[in-house]
C-alpha cells in the first residue's frame, strides 16, 4: 500500500505542478508577471510590448539576431521534437480514455467482466502516459518562451482566454481522470457503475475540448482569423478560434487518435502475448491484441477521407499552400506516406487473415487470403508510383522522356484515389471474411444475401474505377477532382451496407466451434507492432508537413519567420528527426508499460521488517 | 528478455527502412531558401532590367507560376494577359475602374475579382470571386514597383509595346541568386550536363537521338527562337519529333543568367 500511495502522490504531484508551470508560462506571457532580469529573451519581450500602444496586439517581425541561441541547441530541432512527443502522448492518452469509455460500455452492455478488467489495464497505462504528457507539454511551452519568444508572446496576446483555459481545464482532466482510475474498483456495480461511466465520458468531454484548444493556436498561425492584414488583433476571438482550418484539423485529429490509441494497445497487448507463459494469459492478450486492432482499423478506414478532406479545405483557403503541399517541394512526401499507409493496411489485414486461425471454420476463406492480398498490394503499388521520375541522361533516354509510358498515368491523383478507396473496400471485405469464420448462416435467403453482397462489391468497384478511369482521363481537370467525392461516397455506401446487410445474414447463426483465443500464430504479433511503429511514424511525418506548409512564415502572411532555420529541410532530413523523435517515443512508452507492470509486482523481503508479535 | 530484445530489435529495423527509404528511395530536393530582400536602385534601371525584375518577380516571389502555368489549369495562362485587356474592361461583368492596359494589369494582381475569367471562379461562387490572392499583401506581399514590374513583364511577354513608367523610388526585390540553393553553372557545358541536355539531344559531346540534333543549331535558329525553345519546349516542335517530351520546367530550374549563358552557346553552334 505504501507503494501505491507513492505512486499516487508523485503522480498528483507531476500532475499540479506541471498545471502550475503552464499557469505561470501563460501569465507570464499576457505580460501578468514581470520577468524582468530573466535574461535576454524575457528583457526583449518586455521592451517590445512596451513599444506597442496599450492595448493593441500585432505582431512582432524580429530579426536573425532578435531569436535566442542557448547552449548552441538548434532551436527549431529542439521545438520540433518537444511538440511532436507531447502531441503523441497526447494523441496517446486522449485515445485510452475514448478506447477504455468505449469498452466499459461494452462490458455494462454484456456484462462480460473481462471487458472491465481490459478497460481497467488500459487506463492503468495512461496514467503515468498522462504525467508525460502534462511533462511534454509545459517542456514544450518553456522551448517557445525561451526560443520564440516574439511569437509565443503574439499567439498569447490573443489566445489569452483560451490558454487560461486550458491551463485550467488541466485541473479537471486530471480530477476526472484520477476519480476514473482510482475510484475504477470502488464505483462498481448498479447505480455506482453508472457513475463511473459518466465520469469518463467527462474525462473525454474535457480532453476533447483541450484539443481543441490548442488546434486553434496551431490552425491560426496556417489560416489566422480575427486579425487584419497586419495581423492586428480585431479582437474576435471567436473568428481567430473558429478559423478556416480548425474544424478540419479537429476532426482529423479525433479519428487519427482512436486509430492511433487501438495501434498502441495492439502493440502492448501483442508485447505481453509474446511474453505470456499459460495458454489462460495468452488467451487473454491475444482477445485484447484483436479488440485494440479492431477499434484501430474501424477508425483508419475513414481516416484518409478525413486526410482528404482537410488537404481539400487547405486549398479552399489558399490555393497557393495547397500546391505547395500536394504538388510542389513536399510532393514527394506524398510518396513516403503511401509506402507508411500501404503498410499499415497490409499489416491490418495480414493480422485479421492470421486471426482466422482462431477458428475452426476459418479454414473456408482461407483460399480468398492471397486475391485480397494481391489486388490490395496493387493498390498499395498504384499509391506508390510517382508521376515524375528524376533520372539520369541514359535513364532519361532508355525511358524516352521524363514520363514512364505505361506508369506515368498512375501517377496522377485519379488513379491514386481509386486505389486508395479499392483498399479500403478490400480491407472491409477481409473483416467481413473474418466475422464470418466462425458462422454459418441460418436464415433461408442466406445464399440470396450473399449474392446481393458479391453484387454490392462489383457494382461498387465498377463504379469507382469508372469514375477513376473516365473522369480521371477523358475530361478536364474539374472532373478530375470533383469525381472523387462520388467515389468515397460509393466506398462509404458500400461499408455500411454490406456491413448492415452481413448483420441480416448472420443474425441468429450458429458458430463453427467455440473461438480458440491465443490460437494464433507469434508472427501475427509482430503485424501489431508494425501497425504502432508505422502510426507513429507516420504522425510525425505528417505533422512535419502540416508545419512545413507555412515555410518560411510563423503566422502565414503575416509574422514571417526570420530565424537562421527558416528554411524548409530536405526530406531526408525530417524523416531523420522523425525517425529520433519515434525512437524517444518507443523508449519512454516502453517505460511506461514497464512501469505498469512493475506496479502489479510484490516483492517479500523475508527477514528484512521487525518481527511483530502477535 | 529475449521476446524484449526481439522486438526493440523489429522496431529499429522498421524505423530504419522508414527514415533510408527517405533518405535514399525518393530525391532529395533541397527546397529554395526563403526569398532574400536587397536594396535595388530602381532610377538606374532601364526598360529591359525593369522587365527582367518583373520576369522574376513572376516565377520567384510572386509564385505566381504556381498557378498559371498550363500543366494544372488552375488559373488562366497569361502569355496573352495584355492583348485582352480591351475586351475585358469592355466586358459587362467586369467590376474594376481600370481604363487602360497597365490599370487593369496592375488591378488584376490587386483586385483579382475585378475580372474573373470563366471557368477560373472560386468553386460555388459561379465564377464571380477569384481564388488569387491580393499580391500587394499578406503573404506574398509585392510593393507597388514590384507590381508594376510584373505588369510591364506581362506586356512584354504578350508581344506589347511596355507603357508602365519604371517609379523612381528605391524598393526591396528579391536577389536572384537567392532562388535556389546552389552556386551558378560555370559553364554552358557545366549546364548541359547538369540539366541532361544529352540524354535527349546530340550536343557537347553528348549523343542523345530523342530531340533534334544542336550541334548546328545556331546556323538556322535565332536566339529568340532558342530561348523558346528552352522555355516553352512545345510550342514549335521540330519535323520529325514528338511534342510532349521535353519537360517544360527548364525555366524553373536555371537562373536567368544561365539561360542567357545557354542561348549563347547554342547561338554560336555553327
Amino acid at each position: 500500500m505504501g507503494g501505491r500511495n507513492a505512486h499516487r502522490q508523485a503522480s498528483w504531484g507531476k500532475g499540479l505542478g506541471v498545471a502550475a508551470a503552464l499557469i505561470f508560462l501563460v501569465t507570464w506571457g499576457l505580460g501578468v508577471i514581470d520577468p524582468a532580469g530573466w535574461g535576454a529573451s524575457a528583457a526583449f519581450a518586455q521592451e517590445t510590448t512596451d513599444a506597442l500602444p496599450a492595448g493593441v496586439v500585432a505582431p512582432q517581425q524580429p530579426s536573425e539576431a532578435d531569436y535566442p541561441t542557448i547552449a548552441g541547441v538548434n532551436s527549431r530541432v529542439v521545438v520540433w521534437l518537444v511538440a511532436q512527443l507531447h502531441l503523441w502522448f497526447a494523441a496517446f492518452v486522449l485515445a485510452v480514455p475514448i478506447f477504455v469509455f468505449i469498452i466499459e460500455a461494452i462490458g455494462m452492455a454484456t456484462r462480460d467482466e473481462r471487458y472491465d478488467r481490459m478497460a481497467y489495464e488500459f487506463i492503468k497505462v495512461s496514467i503515468t502516459a498522462y504525467s508525460l504528457t502534462a511533462i511534454m507539454g509545459g517542456l514544450l511551452t518553456f522551448c517557445l518562451v525561451l526560443f520564440y519568444p516574439h511569437l509565443f508572446q503574439y499567439l498569447a496576446g490573443i489566445f489569452k482566454e483560451t490558454m487560461f483555459y486550458y491551463a485550467l481545464l488541466f485541473f479537471a482532466e486530471s480530477a476526472c481522470l484520477y476519480i476514473y482510475y482510482y475510484g475504477w474498483h470502488w464505483l462498481q456495480g448498479g447505480f455506482r457503475k453508472w457513475l463511473h461511466l459518466t465520469v469518463g465520458l467527462l474525462l473525454n468531454a474535457v480532453g476533447t475540448v483541450l484539443m481543441f484548444f490548442a488546434n486553434a493556436w496551431l490552425t491560426f498561425m496556417m489560416s489566422p482569423a480575427g486579425v487584419d492584414a497586419g495581423g492586428v488583433f480585431t479582437g474576435d476571438l471567436w473568428g481567430a478560434v473558429h478559423n478556416f482550418l480548425w474544424n478540419p484539423i479537429n476532426l482529423h485529429r479525433v479519428i487519427a487518435n482512436i486509430a492511433y490509441g487501438g495501434s498502441i494497445v495492439g502493440a502492448y497487448a501483442a508485447y505481453k502475448f509474446l511474453s505470456a507463459r499459460g495458454s489462460e494469459e495468452k488467451a487473454h492478450y491475444d482477445w485484447m491484441g484483436y479488440t485494440a486492432n479492431l477499434i484501430a482499423i474501424s477508425a483508419l478506414l475513414p481516416l484518409p477521407f478525413a486526410g482528404y478532406y482537410l488537404a481539400a479545405e487547405i486549398y479552399a483557403y489558399s490555393q497557393q499552400m495547397g500546391i505547395t503541399l500536394m504538388g510542389g517541394i513536399f510532393a514527394w512526401l506524398f510518396i513516403i506516406q503511401a509506402v507508411l499507409i500501404g503498410t499499415l493496411f497490409l499489416s491490418a489485414n495480414y493480422y485479421l487473415w492470421c486471426g482466422m486461425g482462431r477458428s475452426d471454420g476459418g479454414v473456408r476463406y482461407h483460399r480468398w487470403v492471397k486475391y485480397l492480398a494481391i489486388v490490395i498490394i496493387g493498390a498499395f503499388l498504384v499509391w506508390f508510383t510517382p508521376h515524375t521520375l528524376v533520372l539520369t541522361n541514359e535513364e532519361l533516354k532508355a525511358l524516352g522522356g521524363p514520363y514512364h509510358k505505361y506508369l506515368g498515368p498512375l501517377g496522377i491523383m485519379p488513379a491514386k484515389n481509386t486505389a486508395v478507396n479499392i483498399m479500403i473496400l478490400f480491407t472491409t471485405l477481409s473483416f467481413i471474411l473474418y466475422r464470418r469464420a466462425n458462422k454459418v448462416a441460418t436464415v433461408s435467403w442466406a445464399k440470396a444475401g450473399n449474392a446481393a453482397q458479391v453484387a454490392l462489391f462489383a457494382a461498387g468497384i465498377a463504379n469507382i474505377l469508372f469514375l477513376g478511369i473516365y473522369h480521371g482521363y477523358f475530361t478536364n481537370t474539374v472532373y478530375k477532382v470533383a469525381s472523387s467525392i462520388p467515389q468515397v461516397a460509393t466506398t462509404l455506401i458500400i461499408i455500411v451496407a454490406s456491413t448492415v446487410l452481413d448483420r441480416f445474414i448472420y443474425r441468429g447463426a450458429n458458430e463453427v466451434g467455440p473461438i480458440h483465443w491465443g490460437r494464433v500464430p507469434d508472427r501475427a504479433q509482430y503485424a501489431l507492432f508494425l501497425l504502432a511503429v508505422a502510426f507513429t511514424w507516420l504522425m510525425g511525418l505528417m505533422g512535419y508537413i502540416r508545419s512545413g506548409i507555412r515555410q518560411h512564415w510563423h503566422v502565414v502572411g503575416i509574422m514571417r519567420d526570420n530565424s537562421a532555420d527558416a528554411y524548409t529541410p530536405t526530406l531526408g532530413y525530417a524523416a531523420n528527426v522523425v525517425s529520433i523523435g519515434t525512437v524517444l517515443f518507443m523508449a519512454m512508452v516502453i517505460f511506461v508499460f514497464w512501469l505498469s507492470q512493475v506496479s502489479g509486482t510484490k516483492t517479500h523481503p523475508a527477514g528484512y521488517w521487525k518481527e511483530r508479535r502477535a | 528478455m529475449k521476446t524484449f530484445v526481439t522486438v526493440v530489435g523489429f522496431s529499429l529495423l522498421v524505423i530504419a527502412f522508414f527514415a533510408g527509404y527517405s533518405s535514399f528511395g525518393i530525391p532529395q530536393i533541397r527546397p529554395a531558401p526563403p526569398p532574400q530582400e536587397e536594396e535595388l536602385d530602381l532610377g538606374a534601371m532601364g526598360m529591359e532590367e525593369f522587365i527582367a525584375l518583373g520576369e522574376r518577380i513572376y516565377e520567384g516571389k510572386g509564385t505566381c507560376t504556381l498557378c498559371h502555368n498550363p500543366v494544372g489549369g488552375r488559373a488562366p495562362p497569361l502569355e496573352e494577359a495584355a492583348s485582352v485587356v480591351e475586351d475585358r474592361l469592355a466586358d459587362p461583368i467586369y467590376q474594376g475602374g481600370a481604363t487602360d492596359v497597365v490599370g487593369y494589369l496592375y488591378e488584376s494582381l490587386a483586385e483579382p475579382s475585378a475580372y474573373v475569367v470563366a471557368g477560373f471562379g472560386k468553386a460555388g461562387s459561379g465564377d464571380t470571386v477569384s481564388p488569387m490572392p491580393n499580391i500587394l499583401t499578406g503573404r506574398i506581399g509585392l510593393s507597388e514597383a514590384e507590381a508594376l514590374a510584373v505588369v510591364a513583364y506581362l506586356q512584354d511577354l504578350a508581344g506589347f509595346e511596355v507603357t508602365v513608367d519604371i517609379p523612381s523610388e528605391t524598393v526591396e526585390t528579391p536577389e536572384p541568386a537567392a532562388a535556389e540553393q546552389r552556386s551558378l553553372f560555370a559553364t554552358p557545358e557545366d549546364a548541359i550536363v547538369e540539366l541532361a541536355c544529352g540524354g535527349c539531344h546530340k550536343i557537347a559531346g553528348e549523343e542523345g537521338e530523342l530531340g533534334p540534333d544542336l550541334t548546328g543549331i545556331g546556323a538556322h535558329k535565332d536566339r529568340e527562337y532558342l530561348r523558346r525553345a528552352i522555355l516553352d519546349p512545345n510550342a514549335e516542335i521540330a519535323e520529325g519529333f514528338d511534342p510532349e517530351m521535353m519537360p517544360e520546367d527548364y525555366g524553373e530550374q536555371m537562373y536567368a543568367s544561365e539561360l542567357e549563358m545557354l542561348v549563347d552557346y547554342l547561338a554560336a553552334q555553327k
